[in-house]
């Protein structure tokens, strides 16, 4: 099962790669992976999605728990939560292509935020289906690039993961 | 005043109380090496290679309530000392070990002798630093020292870039740390101690199981209580030999794939297993769903979280610091009277004894050819169980862990779950330094004394009176034995065409050798070797019977009850032998 794993953790060099290291050495899945510091620039929030039996994120949450520079760990996909993630989205836009993706974009509350003759680049956000509906409703062939951060979470009304 | 990065290492070592550090010089070390050389708060101890610095840290900690310290130089330096460091990780034995880094401005340019040490020891490390600022470089020796040596123990490391061993700063080291990410917890929750104490109350095949945590807890004493509270058959892992004393009428002998008879059928048995500081791993309870298939009621004591329900699911797992669980534990069970079934118990103890009884470790003695397991109950004899003993990897192993009776905690010293060849020899030097009273030997064999077989040399400079105790069987006996019983006798690679006259070569190295080719002339051998040469490293060269196996083993995907039993016992079933009794579903 998918899980979503908020993870707080001391801002300091290697702190990345201790994680990263946890799940490749114990056989663990990473889907994606954020990071960023937070309010408190001496903390970073890490939003893994990962998935596995309940047995494997007992343990993946214990072994990240033991890290001995992470402060907190929660899994958001226990309880209500929200997850956004972004993506830019570079497509070809000539000819009946330009009204099409500015149409598509509308739609999907998306916004054209560079513009050149041929292309159109995109922003798009919201939960990882959304985007991935976005890339299926346009023509496959009319995308040139894209690029996609993988998502952040956060737990909705009174939660907060906090030290 | 300000005083050098190195100096502050020395300083922060001797405010440690650190007595010994065992270590290899080299560029990057350089200044450290002659800040230790202007200071007179610890000693230095220069190992000819250094697996062995970090083998002698890691040895000197298991044998003593102090902390290990190694020291190596970057690069080869630093990556001979993983082998060591991964031992001691998998042991959760605590250790520090400083290592030198090339200069800040070189890192990442790959500068001679660089290599990233942070990166190629975060596997096998509690956790490790890469000091960058001479500012930092006192409080993160603190921090590692914390670290290692609370929650579950580990080793720690602290890679130090030349630069700032040589930049100066003022020096004040810290009385105490509080690191707000690293909070082991201590207490168990009252709650489940109480639950525990509820299902104790209703056990009648009790079995207490304790491992490695229950050493570095330092809870022998609280172990021992517990199971003559609860008069409990108890069993240890090869991490836990000692905790309780070896010839304790409760004491079952080790369990797992070369345990014993009655302590593998007590653990597949038993209705309520109380687990202490173990960790249910593969070479004990083998395969976790035979082992589960009889139903049995679980509490599992341990200081790591993530060590509960990793292989094997619990019914109440308390998590805390063994030391403080038990003596609470204890104290529910004196307040409120539980104890085990009383009819119950004494049918149990019935069946324990009936297992016992045909003596598992009974082998075919000789008059013509020198039994490895006869020199092991030598050795138990005229040292009175009292050694401080340690032991490489093999026959040689599992044999001193089913023979030698150990009397107390931190006398058995052996890489565990790593299962490191040449741990034995630098092994034995870090105990001796630590214990300088003790009686120390160690266990090896032909191929593993091979692997650090030039601490001979450090043995001498330091006046190290080890006595050696190789049982040479011209093989490399473990991986023989495999071979002899799935690989169809095909013994590949494992016979030693080319040794060396062991004895010649510890005499060169300037210590006593002697050669043990009778059986009668063991215990006279040993005796000299303790009594005669008491102030000498001795190597004893016991040429043993190249044939003989150990048993009982469970094979790889076998339960604890489908043993590969001795001669002896071939014909014996593996189930409880009366069958009106309750055990549930039999398997």
């Amino acid at each position: 099962m998918r899980h979503i794993l908020s993870v707080l953790i001391e801002n300091e060099a290697g702190a990345l790669s201790r994680v990263t290291g946890l799940f490749s050495a114990r056989g663990y899945n990473i889907d994606s992976l954020t990071v960023q510091t937070t309010e408190d620039l001496t903390m970073s929030r890490m939003t893994i999605v990962t998935h596995g039996s309940d047995d494997v994120i007992e343990q993946i949450t214990k072994q990240l728990n033991k890290l001995v520079e992470v402060v907190k760990v929660i899994d958001l996909s226990e309880s209500e939560h929200i997850e956004r993630e972004l993506m830019l989205i570079k497509v070809r836009a000539i000819g009946k292509d330009r009204e099409e993706m500015k149409r598509m974009t509308d739609i999907f509350r998306g916004r054209i935020i560079d513009v050149t003759e041929k292309t159109y680049t995109i922003e798009l956000t919201g939960p990882g289906e959304k985007l991935d509906a976005f890339i299926k409703a346009i023509d496959s062939a009319a995308i040139l690039e894209t690029v996609r951060t993988g998502a952040s979470g956060i737990g909705r009304g009174e939660r907060i993961l906090k030290i | 005043m300000e005083i050098s990065g190195a100096e502050i290492i020395t300083r922060c070592l001797a405010e440690e109380g650190v007595e010994f550090v065992f270590g290899y010089p080299g560029g990057a070390v350089l200044e450290i090496y002659d800040a230790i050389f202007k200071q007179d708060k610890f000693k230095h101890v220069l190992v000819r290679h250094e697996q062995a610095a970090t083998h002698a840290a890691d040895a000197y900690s298991r044998s003593s309530n102090k902390v290990g310290v190694a020291l190596l130089t970057s690069g080869p330096g630093a990556t001979n000392g993983i082998t060591g460091i991964a031992t001691a990780y998998m042991d959760s034995i605590p250790m520090v070990v400083i290592s030198g880094q090339v200069g800040t401005p070189a890192i990442g340019l790959d500068a001679f002798q660089e290599v990233d040490m942070v990166g190629c020891s975060r596997p096998v490390v509690k956790h490790n630093f890469l000091v960058k600022d001479v500012r930092d470089l006192a409080v993160t020796i603190k921090k590692a020292f914390h670290i290692a040596t609370t929650g579950r123990p580990g080793p720690v490391v602290i890679d130090v870039p030349k630069d700032v061993t040589i930049n100066k700063t003022e020096f004040s080291y810290p009385a105490s740390i509080a690191i707000r990410s690293y909070n082991p917890p201590t207490k168990g929750h009252p709650g489940q101690i109480k639950k525990a104490v509820h299902l104790i109350g209703e056990a009648k095949r009790p079995l207490i199981y304790v491992g490695g945590g229950a050493v570095q807890g330092n809870a022998s004493q609280e172990v021992t209580e517990l199971v003559k509270l609860l008069n409990a058959p108890c069993s240890n892992t090869l991490m836990g030999l000692g905790i309780i004393d070896g010839t304790d009428p409760n004491f079952l002998g080790m369990l797992g794939m070369h345990g014993t008879f009655e302590a593998n059928l007590a653990m597949q048995y038993c209705d309520v297993l109380i687990a202490i500081g173990a960790r249910f791993d593969d070479r004990v309870i083998s395969v976790p769903n035979h082992f589960l298939a009889q139903p049995k009621k679980i509490i599992h004591i341990d200081v790591d979280p993530s060590s509960i329900a990793k292989r094997v699911k619990v019914d109440i797992p308390i998590v805390g610091d063994v030391k403080h669980v038990l003596t609470d534990l204890i104290a529910v069970l004196k307040e409120t009277g539980a104890r085990p079934n009383a009819e119950g118990l004494a049918d149990w103890w019935k069946q324990v004894e009936a297992w016992r009884k045909p003596d598992c470790l009974h082998y075919e003695k000789s008059a013509e050819i020198i039994k490895p397991q006869f020199v092991l109950e030598k050795l138990c004899k005229v040292t009175q169980g009292n050694a401080i003993v340690t032991s490489d990897v093999g026959q040689h192993q599992m044999w001193t862990a089913q023979y030698y009776k150990f009397r107390r905690p931190k006398q058995w010293i052996n890489s565990g779950g790593l299962g490191t060849m040449g741990f034995g020899l630098p092994a034995a030097i870090g105990a001796q330094l630590a214990n300088p009273d003790a009686q120390v030997a160690c266990i090896t064999g032909d191929g593993s004394i091979q692997m650090n077989i030039q601490e001979l040399s450090t043995a001498k400079q330091y006046h190290i009176p080890v006595k050696i105790i190789l049982l040479n069987n011209r093989y490399l006996g473990m991986v023989r034995q495999w071979q002899e019983l799935f690989y169809g006798n095909r013994y590949s690679e494992t016979y030693l065409e080319a040794l060396p006259n062991f004895e010649k070569l510890a005499e060169a190295y300037g210590h006593v050798g002697m050669r043990i080719e009778r059986p009668e002339d063991v215990e006279p051998a040993l005796r000299e070797a303790f009594t005669t040469h008491k102030d000498r490293c001795v190597l004893l060269n016991f040429i043993t019977d190249g044939t003989e196996n150990v048993f009982p083993m469970v094979q790889n995907g076998k339960g604890l009850n489908q043993m590969d039993l001795p001669a002896h016992m071939r014909n014996l079933q593996q189930t409880p032998f009366e069958n009106n009794r309750d055990y549930g579903n039999l398997c």
